[in-house]
């Protein structure tokens, strides 16, 4: 069998075209993966147009000022401006495709801000001729409006509490210009206290003055309470997250194991798949298995073959990739087990499309056209389809290689659930696609 | 003579193969029915017939690739070479790879004396290093018959073996099959000429059913009309037993 595997790749190395793609398709895929994962997104460039008056830049809350700039600075830092110097420019560069949006702060927004009646209003405006731009312009806004949303209701909520406490404990207040002494509640109670003490024991006023006091006593020690009542109304919901199933990978982490999957499984299935069907177009298989080696001989080392090129090109992808995303080269061991269980798997469905389908060219269609439809069953998410539709493209997942081995890379690259379940789901699948391919190897001359 | 009177012109003592009965079906369709043939050493057999007649099915069970439904065959297919059809080569592979390749298969005691001696044998020694992909068809073939040839088998199986060839082509496969003198080759062909000129035995077969064995100028007296030339003889012999 060694011969065979020796003759492999001896064929692979004079095929320069195919190795090449072999090799620098990972490659490609590390470096883009790498390149869209370290950089993120570029910041959208949007038209920017305040039309605020130079006086009008601070909102004045009971006497505190706020500066409205630090809220549109916040909002620079996810945009990337362009000034604008009319409505009319704004809304051209959208048109035009300069700025993906425009952004018009009218001067009456500070008034309404202060006013607390009516809410401000920013206008927008964006080209939609593509529907993942529109998207993206549209969460990127929102997501700062309510930034800025969030940021003024903690402001007013500050000076809310500033008012109550004022109430609670007096004093000084400037209204228009004016200082004014606030007696206060507690204060109140003070005053009241004693001017009851000073009325006669008999006098009817002292019970009405009572009242007065304990009703006093009572909006004091609420008012005390009204911190923590504010700051529940500016923010009524906050959120506990706890992960019930899954672990607790980083995105980019998990982009790296989908990479490096779906590389492996191109060109383990390609490898395994095309050079078990090159045995019969170079007529040799009959020849081969006439008593020189036998089928399943032939199937091992056809996978083995396979598996071992891929496992190569996979790990130089791996570690392409960690140049740009922090892996942990400490468990390298469980990354070259990860990828060889997987690559095992894919080679043995790769002979199983090879046997099946008899020619070089259709064993390399058939795999291909396989891949994509694995690889996108095996990525929905729980809940983003119906219950019934999830289990079906969930048992479906379960018999090709690709989402165990998605599981074995997550687990290796990233420590998120155990290694051993996809492992022993790998061993089941190889185990079936070989016994496939071995049947497949019957109408195979 | 037809089947049920099977005629073996190998004598039994000096018989290096012989075949008994054999039957095979495709289903309703009778692809062979109880053909036998044998054959002394050295000897030159030519399995010749018709279209669809079964001599690919034969060879391919003697050859071992198929098992037959019934019958017998007295060697094992690891002694006898065979050489199929289109050429099973690796294309990327030079000549002496190919050879070095089955010859290690072939678990041969001397691998190079074996690719030298191979190399010597088809006289590509000068095209040695040249991948059979740059060969002529000719060439190919060669390389073809010398894989067949590398477990020094007694018996040769040869499928079709000059029907990609140009008339030099054929000739000198013939001469280089000619020089195995010591191996038996049976062959199937539709050249009735290339029948006559090469074989010491043929063996007609039509419909799966075994018409005649013997010499070609046994079956021209068979078919009884000397001033025929031998194709027209075949096809004559062929009508005489309906087909």
């Amino acid at each position: 069998m060694r011969w065979l595997f020796v003759k492999d790749l001896l064929i692979l190395r004079r095929s320069p075209l195919l190795v090449g793609l072999l090799v620098v398709y990972p490659i490609v895929i590390a470096v883009l993966i790498g390149f869209a994962l370290s950089r993120g997104p570029d910041k959208p460039t949007v038209a920017f147009l305040n039309q605020l008056p130079e006086t009008g830049q601070t909102i004045d809350l009971g006497g505190e000022q706020i500066d409205a700039s630090q809220y549109a600075d916040a909002f620079f830092e996810s945009v990337d401006p362009v000034r604008v110097s009319s409505r009319e420019e704004a809304i051209e560069k959208v048109r035009d495709g300069d700025v993906l949006a425009a952004l018009i702060i009218p001067p009456d927004v500070t008034q309404k801000l202060q006013s607390g009646v009516e809410p401000a209003t920013l206008e927008v405006y964006y080209n939609a001729e593509d529907p993942a731009k529109r998207a993206f312009v549209e969460d990127t806004i929102n997501a700062q409006v309510q930034r800025a949303n969030a940021a003024l209701t903690e402001q007013f909520t500050e000076v809310a509490v500033s008012y109550i406490d004022l109430l609670n404990t007096g004093g000084q207040f400037t209204l228009l210009g004016q200082t004014i002494d606030i007696l206060g509640l507690t204060r109140a109670e003070t005053l009241l206290t004693e001017a009851q003490q000073e009325l006669p024991e008999d006098s009817p006023a002292r019970a009405q003055i009572q009242q007065v006091i304990e009703f006093a006593g009572l909006a004091r020690e609420n008012l005390d309470l009204s911190d923590d009542v504010l700051a529940s109304v500016g923010s009524p919901i906050r959120v506990d997250a706890e992960i019930v199933e899954g672990g607790t990978t980083p995105l980019t982490s998990f982009a790296v194991a989908i990479a490096v999957t779906m590389s492996l499984m191109f060109v383990t299935l390609l490898l395994a798949a095309g050079t078990l069907a090159l045995e019969r177009e170079e007529n040799a298989f009959r020849r081969l298995v006439r008593g020189l080696v036998s089928q399943t001989a032939l199937l091992a080392e056809k996978i083995g073959l396979a598996a071992a090129c891929s496992l190569l090109v996979s790990l130089v992808m791996l570690v392409g990739l960690a140049l740009f995303v922090g892996l942990d080269f400490a468990r390298f061991p469980l990354w070259v087990l990860a990828l060889a269980a997987g690559a095992i798997a894919f080679a043995a469905m790769g002979v199983a499309i090879g046997a099946l389908a008899r020619e070089v060219r259709a064993a390399s269609l058939l795999a291909f056209m396989l891949a994509l439809p694995i690889a996108f069953l095996a990525l929905v998410p729980s809940g983003s389809v119906s219950g019934g539709l999830f289990t079906v493209i969930d048992v479906i997942s379960h018999l090709f290689p690709f989402k165990h081995t998605l599981d074995a890379m997550d687990a290796a690259l990233n420590g998120s659930g155990g290694l051993l379940a996809p492992l022993l789901w790998l061993a089941a699948v190889t185990l079936a696609y070989g016994a496939a391919g071995r049947l497949a190897l019957r109408r195979f001359a | 003579m037809n089947s049920s009177a099977a005629r073996v012109t190998a004598g039994t003592s000096d018989r290096v193969l012989e075949a008994r009965e054999l039957t095979k079906r495709y289903g309703d369709r009778a692809a062979l029915s109880g053909v036998s043939l044998a054959a002394a050493r050295g000897e030159r057999v030519a399995v010749i017939g018709p279209n669809g007649a079964g001599k690919t099915t034969l060879l391919s069970i003697l050859a071992g690739i198929q098992a037959p439904d019934s019958g017998t065959v007295s060697r094992a297919p690891t002694e006898i070479g065979w050489v199929p059809q289109q050429a099973a080569l690796y294309g990327k592979l030079t000549v002496a790879e190919n050879l070095r390749l089955f010859a290690r298969l072939e678990r041969s005691p001397d691998v190079e004396g074996t690719v030298e001696r191979m190399l010597e044998m088809t006289g590509l020694g000068d095209r040695a290093g040249d991948q059979v992909g740059t060969l002529s068809g000719g060439n190919r073939q060669r390389v073809n018959i010398a894989i067949g040839l590398l477990g020094d088998p007694p018996v040769l199986l040869l499928d079709e073996p000059s029907t990609a060839l140009d008339p030099r082509q054929r000739e000198r496969l013939w001469d280089f099959v000619g020089e195995l003198r010591d191996t038996t080759v049976i062959y199937s062909t539709h050249n009735v000429q290339e029948a006559e000129r090469y074989a010491g035995q043929l063996v007609v077969l039509a419909d799966g059913e075994r018409l005649f064995a013997g010499s070609p100028r046994e079956l021209e007296q068979v078919v009884g009309a000397a001033e025929l030339d031998f194709e027209a003889a075949f096809v004559a012999f062929l009508h005489q037993r309906g087909h």
